[in-house]
Protein backbone atom coordinates (compact mmCIF):
# COMPACT_ATOMS: atom_id res chain seq x y z
CA UNK A 1 0.00 0.00 0.00
CA UNK A 2 2.84 2.42 0.94
CA UNK A 3 4.25 1.47 -2.27
CA UNK A 4 1.43 2.19 -4.43
CA UNK A 5 0.91 5.76 -2.95
CA UNK A 6 4.09 6.59 -2.85
CA UNK A 7 4.33 6.08 -6.59
CA UNK A 8 1.23 7.39 -7.62
CA UNK A 9 -0.05 10.22 -4.88
CA UNK A 10 1.45 13.49 -4.24
CA UNK A 11 1.76 14.36 -0.49
CA UNK A 12 2.44 17.85 -0.89
CA UNK A 13 4.34 18.34 2.84
CA UNK A 14 5.53 21.18 1.03
CA UNK A 15 2.58 23.51 1.78
CA UNK A 16 2.60 22.81 5.04
CA UNK A 17 6.03 23.65 5.93
CA UNK A 18 5.40 26.90 4.44
CA UNK A 19 2.18 27.77 6.65
CA UNK A 20 3.75 26.37 9.52
CA UNK A 21 6.91 28.52 9.00
CA UNK A 22 4.73 31.92 7.56
CA UNK A 23 3.10 31.18 10.98
CA UNK A 24 6.05 30.79 13.03
CA UNK A 25 8.20 33.41 12.07
CA UNK A 26 5.09 36.16 12.44
CA UNK A 27 5.51 35.36 16.00
CA UNK A 28 9.43 35.02 15.84
CA UNK A 29 9.26 38.44 14.52
CA UNK A 30 6.81 40.40 16.44
CA UNK A 31 7.78 38.54 19.16
CA UNK A 32 4.89 37.85 20.94
CA UNK A 33 3.16 34.71 22.57
CA UNK A 34 0.03 33.29 22.69
CA UNK A 35 -0.68 34.45 25.63
CA UNK A 36 -0.03 37.76 25.34
CA UNK A 37 -2.34 37.96 22.20
CA UNK A 38 -5.04 36.76 24.39
CA UNK A 39 -4.69 38.86 27.10
CA UNK A 40 -4.42 41.82 24.15
CA UNK A 41 -7.57 40.31 22.87
CA UNK A 42 -9.26 40.91 26.32
CA UNK A 43 -7.76 44.55 27.18
CA UNK A 44 -9.59 44.90 23.64
CA UNK A 45 -13.04 44.11 24.14
CA UNK A 46 -12.89 45.86 27.44
CA UNK A 47 -11.75 49.30 26.03
CA UNK A 48 -14.25 49.34 23.08
CA UNK A 49 -16.88 47.65 24.78
CA UNK A 50 -17.21 51.13 26.69
CA UNK A 51 -18.22 52.79 23.45
CA UNK A 52 -19.81 50.21 21.67
CA UNK A 53 -21.59 47.22 21.87
CA UNK A 54 -19.35 44.33 19.96
CA UNK A 55 -19.90 40.44 19.14
CA UNK A 56 -17.55 38.92 20.96
CA UNK A 57 -17.76 35.56 19.62
CA UNK A 58 -17.06 37.07 16.01
CA UNK A 59 -14.04 39.02 16.33
CA UNK A 60 -10.84 38.08 14.19
CA UNK A 61 -7.97 39.20 15.62
CA UNK A 62 -4.35 38.07 13.42
CA UNK A 63 -0.90 39.26 13.39
CA UNK A 64 -0.35 39.78 9.50
CA UNK A 65 2.77 39.63 7.37
CA UNK A 66 3.79 41.87 4.14
CA UNK A 67 7.84 41.41 3.21
CA UNK A 68 9.60 41.97 6.56
CA UNK A 69 7.02 43.76 8.52
CA UNK A 70 3.69 42.41 10.56
CA UNK A 71 0.47 44.29 10.92
CA UNK A 72 -2.06 43.64 14.23
CA UNK A 73 -5.24 43.27 12.34
CA UNK A 74 -8.43 43.21 14.01
CA UNK A 75 -12.13 42.46 12.32
CA UNK A 76 -14.28 43.82 15.20
CA UNK A 77 -18.12 43.57 14.38
CA UNK A 78 -20.44 46.04 15.88
CA UNK A 79 -24.10 45.49 17.14
CA UNK A 80 -24.91 48.66 18.43
CA UNK A 81 -23.30 52.14 19.32
CA UNK A 82 -23.87 53.05 22.51
CA UNK A 83 -25.53 56.49 22.55
CA UNK A 84 -24.92 57.76 26.01
CA UNK A 85 -20.57 56.71 26.18
CA UNK A 86 -18.20 58.97 27.07
CA UNK A 87 -14.53 58.89 27.13
CA UNK A 88 -14.86 60.35 30.98
CA UNK A 89 -17.31 57.68 32.11
CA UNK A 90 -14.80 54.95 31.42
CA UNK A 91 -14.00 52.44 34.80
CA UNK A 92 -17.27 54.05 36.48
CA UNK B 1 37.79 47.70 -7.63
CA UNK B 2 36.29 48.05 -4.42
CA UNK B 3 37.60 45.75 -1.26
CA UNK B 4 35.10 43.64 0.42
CA UNK B 5 34.06 42.37 3.43
CA UNK B 6 31.60 39.83 3.27
CA UNK B 7 30.27 37.35 6.13
CA UNK B 8 28.94 34.30 5.70
CA UNK B 9 26.03 33.40 8.11
CA UNK B 10 23.20 30.93 8.85
CA UNK B 11 22.23 30.86 12.58
CA UNK B 12 21.72 27.10 12.11
CA UNK B 13 24.38 24.52 11.71
CA UNK B 14 25.39 22.13 9.45
CA UNK B 15 24.12 24.00 6.78
CA UNK B 16 27.24 24.67 4.69
CA UNK B 17 28.49 27.72 5.60
CA UNK B 18 32.04 26.18 5.39
CA UNK B 19 31.86 24.54 2.36
CA UNK B 20 30.47 27.74 0.45
CA UNK B 21 32.72 30.08 1.91
CA UNK B 22 35.40 27.54 0.33
CA UNK B 23 34.10 27.27 -2.55
CA UNK B 24 33.38 31.07 -3.21
CA UNK B 25 36.84 31.60 -2.06
CA UNK B 26 38.41 29.84 -4.17
CA UNK B 27 35.94 30.22 -7.42
CA UNK B 28 36.61 34.16 -6.71
CA UNK B 29 40.19 33.47 -6.97
CA UNK B 30 40.47 31.54 -10.21
CA UNK B 31 38.86 34.45 -10.99
CA UNK B 32 41.64 36.92 -10.81
CA UNK B 33 41.14 38.22 -7.35
CA UNK B 34 42.94 38.46 -4.34
CA UNK B 35 41.11 36.57 -2.05
CA UNK B 36 41.25 35.44 1.54
CA UNK B 37 39.09 33.24 3.71
CA UNK B 38 38.50 33.91 7.64
CA UNK B 39 37.39 31.05 9.83
CA UNK B 40 35.80 33.40 12.83
CA UNK B 41 34.57 29.78 14.27
CA UNK B 42 37.22 30.00 17.11
CA UNK B 43 37.84 26.52 18.85
CA UNK B 44 35.98 24.60 16.20
CA UNK B 45 37.64 25.49 13.23
CA UNK B 46 37.16 23.67 9.75
CA UNK B 47 37.55 25.84 7.45
CA UNK B 48 40.94 24.52 6.63
CA UNK B 49 40.48 21.21 6.25
CA UNK B 50 37.41 21.53 3.77
CA UNK B 51 40.12 24.14 2.21
CA UNK B 52 42.80 21.59 2.55
CA UNK B 53 45.37 23.77 4.21
CA UNK B 54 44.76 22.21 7.25
CA UNK B 55 48.53 20.71 7.51
CA UNK B 56 50.15 24.31 6.50
CA UNK B 57 48.86 26.05 10.13
CA UNK B 58 51.35 27.91 12.06
CA UNK B 59 49.88 30.89 13.11
CA UNK B 60 46.15 31.78 13.90
CA UNK B 61 43.87 34.96 14.07
CA UNK B 62 43.91 34.56 17.75
CA UNK B 63 47.53 34.79 17.51
CA UNK B 64 47.13 37.91 15.35
CA UNK B 65 45.00 39.06 17.43
CA UNK B 66 47.00 39.49 20.21
CA UNK B 67 50.08 40.37 18.96
CA UNK B 68 52.19 36.83 19.06
CA UNK B 69 52.37 36.92 15.32
CA UNK B 70 52.49 39.75 12.47
CA UNK B 71 48.99 39.23 10.16
CA UNK B 72 51.21 38.23 7.28
CA UNK B 73 52.81 35.51 9.12
CA UNK B 74 49.56 33.96 9.87
CA UNK B 75 48.26 33.84 6.64
CA UNK B 76 48.39 30.55 4.30
CA UNK B 77 48.99 30.38 1.10
CA UNK B 78 47.28 27.93 -1.05
CA UNK B 79 49.58 26.52 -3.44
CA UNK B 80 47.16 25.75 -5.93
CA UNK B 81 45.31 28.50 -7.10
CA UNK B 82 47.20 32.29 -7.21
CA UNK B 83 46.05 34.88 -4.73
CA UNK B 84 44.21 32.67 -2.44
CA UNK B 85 44.45 32.82 1.56
CA UNK B 86 43.43 31.03 4.59
CA UNK B 87 43.18 33.05 8.11
CA UNK B 88 42.95 30.34 10.24
CA UNK B 89 40.78 30.33 13.65
CA UNK B 90 42.74 28.73 16.92
CA UNK B 91 41.34 25.27 17.56
CA UNK B 92 42.84 25.34 21.40
CA UNK B 93 40.82 29.17 21.98
CA UNK B 94 36.88 29.74 22.56
CA UNK B 95 34.92 32.86 21.27
CA UNK B 96 35.75 34.69 24.22
CA UNK B 97 39.11 35.24 22.90
CA UNK B 98 38.32 37.76 20.21
CA UNK B 99 36.10 41.14 21.01
CA UNK B 100 33.87 42.57 17.61
CA UNK B 101 35.92 46.05 17.54
CA UNK B 102 39.26 43.92 17.18
CA UNK B 103 37.77 41.74 14.44
CA UNK B 104 36.91 45.00 12.56
CA UNK B 105 40.46 46.24 13.15
CA UNK B 106 41.71 42.98 11.46
CA UNK B 107 39.44 42.98 8.92
CA UNK B 108 40.05 46.35 7.92
CA UNK B 109 43.45 45.59 7.61
CA UNK B 110 42.88 42.86 5.35
CA UNK B 111 40.93 45.27 2.98
CA UNK B 112 44.11 46.75 2.52
CA UNK B 113 45.67 43.95 0.34
CA UNK B 114 42.37 41.88 -0.61
CA UNK B 115 40.28 42.45 -3.30
CA UNK B 116 37.71 40.14 -0.94
CA UNK B 117 37.72 39.11 2.70
CA UNK B 118 35.56 35.84 3.46
CA UNK B 119 34.43 35.73 6.90
CA UNK B 120 33.19 32.37 7.67
CA UNK B 121 30.52 32.39 11.09
CA UNK B 122 30.00 29.65 13.30
CA UNK B 123 26.51 28.98 13.87
CA UNK B 124 24.13 30.54 16.30
CA UNK B 125 23.79 34.13 16.90
CA UNK B 126 25.85 34.81 19.89
CA UNK B 127 29.09 36.29 20.42
CA UNK B 128 30.98 34.31 17.66
CA UNK B 129 28.50 35.82 15.07
CA UNK B 130 28.92 39.50 16.44
CA UNK B 131 32.44 38.96 15.96
CA UNK B 132 32.22 37.05 12.66
CA UNK B 133 29.55 40.29 11.18
CA UNK B 134 31.77 43.27 12.98
CA UNK B 135 34.06 43.56 10.59
CA UNK B 136 32.06 43.11 7.33
CA UNK B 137 29.94 45.21 5.16
CA UNK B 138 27.62 43.19 3.73
CA UNK B 139 26.29 39.41 3.72
CA UNK B 140 25.46 35.99 2.45
CA UNK B 141 22.75 34.11 4.33
CA UNK B 142 23.05 30.14 3.99
CA UNK B 143 19.69 28.21 4.19
CA UNK B 144 18.85 24.93 3.28
CA UNK B 145 15.00 24.29 2.57
CA UNK B 146 13.96 23.16 5.34
CA UNK B 147 11.88 24.69 8.14
CA UNK B 148 14.81 24.72 10.94
CA UNK B 149 17.55 26.51 8.77
CA UNK B 150 14.68 29.04 7.31
CA UNK B 151 13.68 29.76 10.56
CA UNK B 152 17.14 30.56 11.77
CA UNK B 153 17.91 32.52 8.55
CA UNK B 154 14.94 34.80 9.01
CA UNK B 155 16.44 35.33 12.80
CA UNK B 156 20.00 35.93 11.59
CA UNK B 157 18.99 38.10 8.48
CA UNK B 158 16.60 40.41 11.50
CA UNK B 159 20.15 41.20 13.30
CA UNK B 160 22.06 41.49 9.92
CA UNK B 161 19.64 44.07 9.37
CA UNK B 162 19.79 45.91 12.45
CA UNK B 163 23.70 45.81 12.45
CA UNK B 164 23.33 47.75 9.18
CA UNK B 165 24.76 45.54 7.03
CA UNK B 166 23.78 45.76 2.89
CA UNK B 167 23.47 43.96 1.09
CA UNK B 168 22.40 41.04 2.82
CA UNK B 169 21.80 38.25 0.13
CA UNK B 170 20.70 34.59 0.34
CA UNK B 171 22.45 31.13 -0.82
CA UNK B 172 19.65 28.27 -1.08
CA UNK B 173 21.61 25.62 -0.44
CA UNK B 174 21.64 21.60 -0.89
CA UNK B 175 17.99 21.70 -2.77
CA UNK B 176 17.22 18.38 -3.86
CA UNK B 177 15.25 18.64 -7.11
CA UNK B 178 13.84 15.72 -6.81
CA UNK B 179 12.07 16.38 -3.93
CA UNK B 180 10.99 19.62 -5.19
CA UNK B 181 9.28 17.87 -8.06
CA UNK B 182 7.18 16.16 -5.93
CA UNK B 183 6.24 18.76 -3.78
CA UNK B 184 8.02 17.27 -0.50
CA UNK B 185 10.28 20.10 -0.02
CA UNK B 186 10.05 23.82 -0.05
CA UNK B 187 11.36 25.61 -3.51
CA UNK B 188 13.32 28.42 -3.77
CA UNK B 189 10.08 30.86 -4.40
CA UNK B 190 8.40 29.44 -1.00
CA UNK B 191 12.30 30.45 0.68
CA UNK B 192 12.19 33.69 -1.03
CA UNK B 193 8.13 34.52 -0.10
CA UNK B 194 9.26 33.97 3.65
CA UNK B 195 12.68 35.33 3.84
CA UNK B 196 11.74 38.40 1.74
CA UNK B 197 15.48 39.00 0.60
CA UNK B 198 17.55 38.89 -2.51
CA UNK B 199 18.98 35.81 -4.00
CA UNK B 200 22.14 34.93 -5.11
CA UNK B 201 22.42 31.61 -6.07
CA UNK B 202 20.85 28.29 -5.32
CA UNK B 203 22.80 25.14 -4.80
CA UNK B 204 21.46 21.40 -5.72
CA UNK B 205 22.42 18.79 -2.98
CA UNK B 206 25.66 17.05 -4.32
CA UNK B 207 27.63 14.13 -3.26
CA UNK B 208 30.35 15.72 -5.01
CA UNK B 209 30.64 17.53 -2.15
CA UNK B 210 31.24 14.89 0.52
CA UNK B 211 33.56 13.82 -1.39
CA UNK B 212 36.12 16.86 -2.14
CA UNK B 213 35.76 17.66 1.15
CA UNK B 214 37.30 14.22 1.77
CA UNK B 215 39.79 15.29 -0.45
CA UNK B 216 40.27 18.75 1.12
CA UNK B 217 39.83 20.22 -2.83
CA UNK B 218 37.27 22.66 -2.92
CA UNK B 219 34.71 21.78 -6.19
CA UNK B 220 35.60 25.06 -7.78
CA UNK B 221 39.54 24.07 -8.17
CA UNK B 222 37.96 21.49 -11.02
CA UNK B 223 34.76 20.43 -10.64
CA UNK B 224 31.97 20.60 -13.11
CA UNK B 225 29.56 18.87 -10.89
CA UNK B 226 26.27 20.79 -10.57
CA UNK B 227 27.16 22.10 -7.27
CA UNK B 228 30.61 23.20 -8.20
CA UNK B 229 28.91 24.90 -11.52
CA UNK B 230 26.57 26.64 -8.53
CA UNK B 231 29.19 28.02 -6.55
CA UNK B 232 31.24 29.28 -9.31
CA UNK B 233 27.85 31.17 -10.80
CA UNK B 234 27.45 32.71 -7.45
CA UNK B 235 30.85 34.30 -7.22
CA UNK B 236 30.32 35.42 -10.98
CA UNK B 237 27.15 37.37 -9.51
CA UNK B 238 29.16 38.71 -6.67
CA UNK B 239 31.38 40.83 -8.82
CA UNK B 240 27.66 41.90 -10.82
CA UNK B 241 28.07 39.64 -14.17
CA UNK B 242 24.50 38.69 -14.60
CA UNK B 243 24.60 34.96 -14.91
CA UNK B 244 21.49 33.34 -15.15
CA UNK B 245 20.19 30.52 -12.46
CA UNK B 246 21.21 27.47 -12.66
CA UNK B 247 18.22 24.73 -13.62
CA UNK B 248 18.01 22.75 -10.96
CA UNK B 249 14.37 21.50 -12.28
CA UNK B 250 16.64 19.95 -14.65
CA UNK B 251 18.30 18.10 -12.48
CA UNK B 252 15.80 15.96 -11.29
CA UNK B 253 15.52 13.17 -12.73
CA UNK B 254 12.20 12.04 -14.30
CA UNK B 255 10.11 9.23 -15.66
CA UNK B 256 8.47 6.51 -14.43
CA UNK B 257 11.13 4.13 -13.60
CA UNK B 258 12.90 7.16 -11.57
CA UNK B 259 9.61 6.88 -9.72
CA UNK B 260 9.62 3.37 -9.03
CA UNK B 261 13.15 3.82 -7.67
CA UNK B 262 12.33 6.57 -5.72
CA UNK B 263 9.27 4.53 -4.14
CA UNK B 264 11.40 1.41 -3.29
CA UNK B 265 13.40 4.17 -1.41
CA UNK B 266 16.16 4.74 -3.80
CA UNK B 267 17.15 8.50 -3.93
CA UNK B 268 17.20 9.82 -7.15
Amino acid sequence: MNFFKKLFCREESRKTAKERLQLVLIHDRADISPEVMDSLRRDLIAVISTYMEIDESNIELDLEREDRSVALVANIPIRHVRRNARPEEKGQ
Amino acid sequence: MIQRVIVLTSGKGGVGKTTTTANLAVALARGGHKVVAIDADIGLRNLDVVLGLENRIVYSLVDVIEGSCRLKQALVKDKRVENLFLLPAAQTRTKDAVKPEQMKALCDELREDFDFVLVDSPAGIEGGFQNAASGADEALVVSTPDMSAVRDADRIIGMLESLGKSPIRLIVNRLRPNMVREGNMLDVSDVLDILAIDLIGVVPEDDNVVTSTNKGEPLTLNSTSPAARAFDNISRRLIGEEVPLLDVESLASTGFMARIRRAFGFKG
